[in-house]
């Protein structure tokens, strides 16, 4: 038998889960599911895990309410800390490419890979898709117009620190409907969800309709 | 803390956490593809089959300490299947419970919604024996996957029109297929085709549960939901010839009510607690037990 690969335990302690695992993991789900149901609405969670970098409160929030070892969790930057807290808290596997995850984490926007290259769904099994979380700079009031189910009228909301181009891979993401990825936003500890459902329009600086 | 009611031994509202993650993942996926079915993995309950399992799964997947819960069962708070369900979340979760509308933040439904208008801060959580509104037309679930993936309802379109060529109407008076955001054909769950209006664009979150077919759905809020009709045929809900015998409401559900071996018979409203609101407010019907004074006798 060989000896063990001693692989260098972290100097630092794991940081803790959720205080409550029963509760604060219903109190976020709950916002999660106001947020894919209302696109565009920014939804401040509660019940915020301490949580490695480079996550964000809230993305690590949504991490621990939602991924288990049936969900494979795709890294954008899985440092050392960061998986070995995943690992403890939610042994969930993680996958090699983001075709194969069912869930991602982006934490440098500018530099993700394409929509397309997660998983999308097949045309009898469109929930088989990726749910991609997406930490950005900041939410604006404006920017953006957003129509589809559970918006009203129309729902105007800006999101900073997005690559250029983005909104046509979104497009593209939504011509592809039923298929296609979901997005939920995170910035600190709000969430903004973004269902493949939603349509999105840019708006021209300076032209905004005072509402 | 909690009430003195709330069995000890079982996780918050019964289900596991494992079991409530999956749930909810799948939640979202419903609510992020609009009526379309997702599966999930339906676990057993403390009650059978067709008693709600379904929607006990969902509600027990989505429920918080602070929630207020309304159980209503063919619109009434107090049948035996909203009774039973409403003490299993009082024992098993100590949540507060309502029987008024308004007042309720997540209401679990068999058959009916609501007549009094809902809220954005309102979950419906539908119980639905048969997710598949195809399921009587094309038995093989591998055949209504595919039609659901081209979108191709002709097969119902052919069965509302073989009701009109036999009956020279629409037949279908409840669990009337509906098109959610122009896209996936739905089931309602056997409500009256009198609520299917109510589907559409209603301000309130709508997650359906069907525990025997382990499915679940969405209806996010606002969102186009349009019951299948045709131009010449279109599409209408049921109306009475009498007001609510109680409480004299002309817009509400009514279920016929026999008296007596004579053929004695009375209309009430279905739903409950819209009657009972409407008869504290002082409205009476033919058939009110307080002789109140007939002012506005209809």
């Amino acid at each position: 038998m060989s000896t063990p690969d001693t692989t260098t335990i972290s100097a630092r302690p794991l940081l803790p889960g959720l205080g409550d695992p029963v509760d604060d993991a219903q109190g976020i789900f709950r916002e999660l599911l106001m947020a894919l149901s209302r696109p565009g609405i920014a939804y401040r969670l509660p019940n915020l895990p301490a949580t490695p970098d480079p996550l964000h409160p809230a993305t690590g929030a949504v991490l621990l309410t939602l991924i288990d070892h049936e969900t494979a969790l795709w890294l954008q930057s899985p440092t050392e800390e960061l998986t070995a807290w995943l690992r403890f808290h939610c042994s969930a596997p993680l996958a090699v490419t983001p075709a194969d995850a069912v869930f991602a984490v982006i934490d440098r926007p500018l530099e993700m890979p394409p929509l397309a290259a997660f998983a999308q769904g097949v045309p009898e099994y469109p929930d088989r898709s990726a749910t991609v979380i997406v930490q950005v700079a900041g939410f604006a009031p404006d920017g953006l117009r957003l129509t589809g189910p559970g918006i009203a009228r129309e729902q105007h909301v800006g999101i900073n620190g997005l690559p250029a181009g983005f909104w046509r891979t979104w497009q593209d993401n939504q011509a592809r409907a039923p298929l296609g990825v979901d997005l939920l936003f995170v910035a600190g500890d709000v969430v903004l969800g973004l269902p493949r459902s939603t349509s999105v329009e840019i708006v021209a600086e300076g032209v905004q309709s005072c509402m | 803390m909690s009430s003195q009611r709330t069995q000890t031994g079982y996780n918050f509202a019964y289900l596991d956490e494992q079991t409530k993650r999956m749930i909810r993942r799948a939640l979202l996926k419903a609510v992020a593809i609009p009526g379309y079915q997702v599966p999930f993995g339906s676990r057993e309950m403390p009650l059978p089959y067709g008693w709600g399992t379904g929607g006990i799964q969902v509600t027990a997947s989505i429920l918080g300490r602070d929630d207020v819960l309304k159980v209503i069962d063919q619109g009434s708070d107090d049948t035996t299947n909203a009774v039973n369900i409403r003490r299993f979340f009082e024992r098993t979760a100590g949540v507060a419970t309502t029987e008024r509308t308004e007042d309720a933040t997540i209401i679990q439904t068999r058959h009916r919604i609501p007549e009094k208008p809902l809220s954005e801060d309102q979950i419906m959580v539908y119980q639905v024996p048969l997710p598949e509104p195809m399921g009587r037309l094309e038995p093989q679930e591998v055949v209504t996957r595919k039609l659901h993936a081209l979108a191709d309802y002709g097969l119902m379109h052919v069965k509302l029109y073989e009701d009109i060529a036999r009956y020279g109407h629409i037949a279908s008076t409840y669990d009337y297929p509906v098109l959610v955001n122009g896209r996936y054909l739905m089931a309602p769950s056997p409500i009256p085709k009198f609520d299917n209006p109510k589907l559409h664009m209603s301000p309130a979150l709508q997650l359906f549960g069907a525990g025997r077919e382990k499915r679940v759905y969405a209806i996010p809020p606002y969102t186009r939901v349009e019951s299948l009709d045709f131009e010449d045929h279109p599409f209408s809900v049921q109306r009475w010839d009498d007001p609510c015998a109680l409480c004299g409401a002309t817009d509400s559900f009514l279920d016929e009510v026999v008296l007596d071996d004579a053929g004695g018979r009375m209309f009430v409203c279905s739903d409950s607690d819209y009657c009972k609101t409407r008869q504290a407010a002082g409205h009476t019907g033919s058939q009110s037990p307080v002789p109140a004074t007939q002012e506005e006798a209809a």
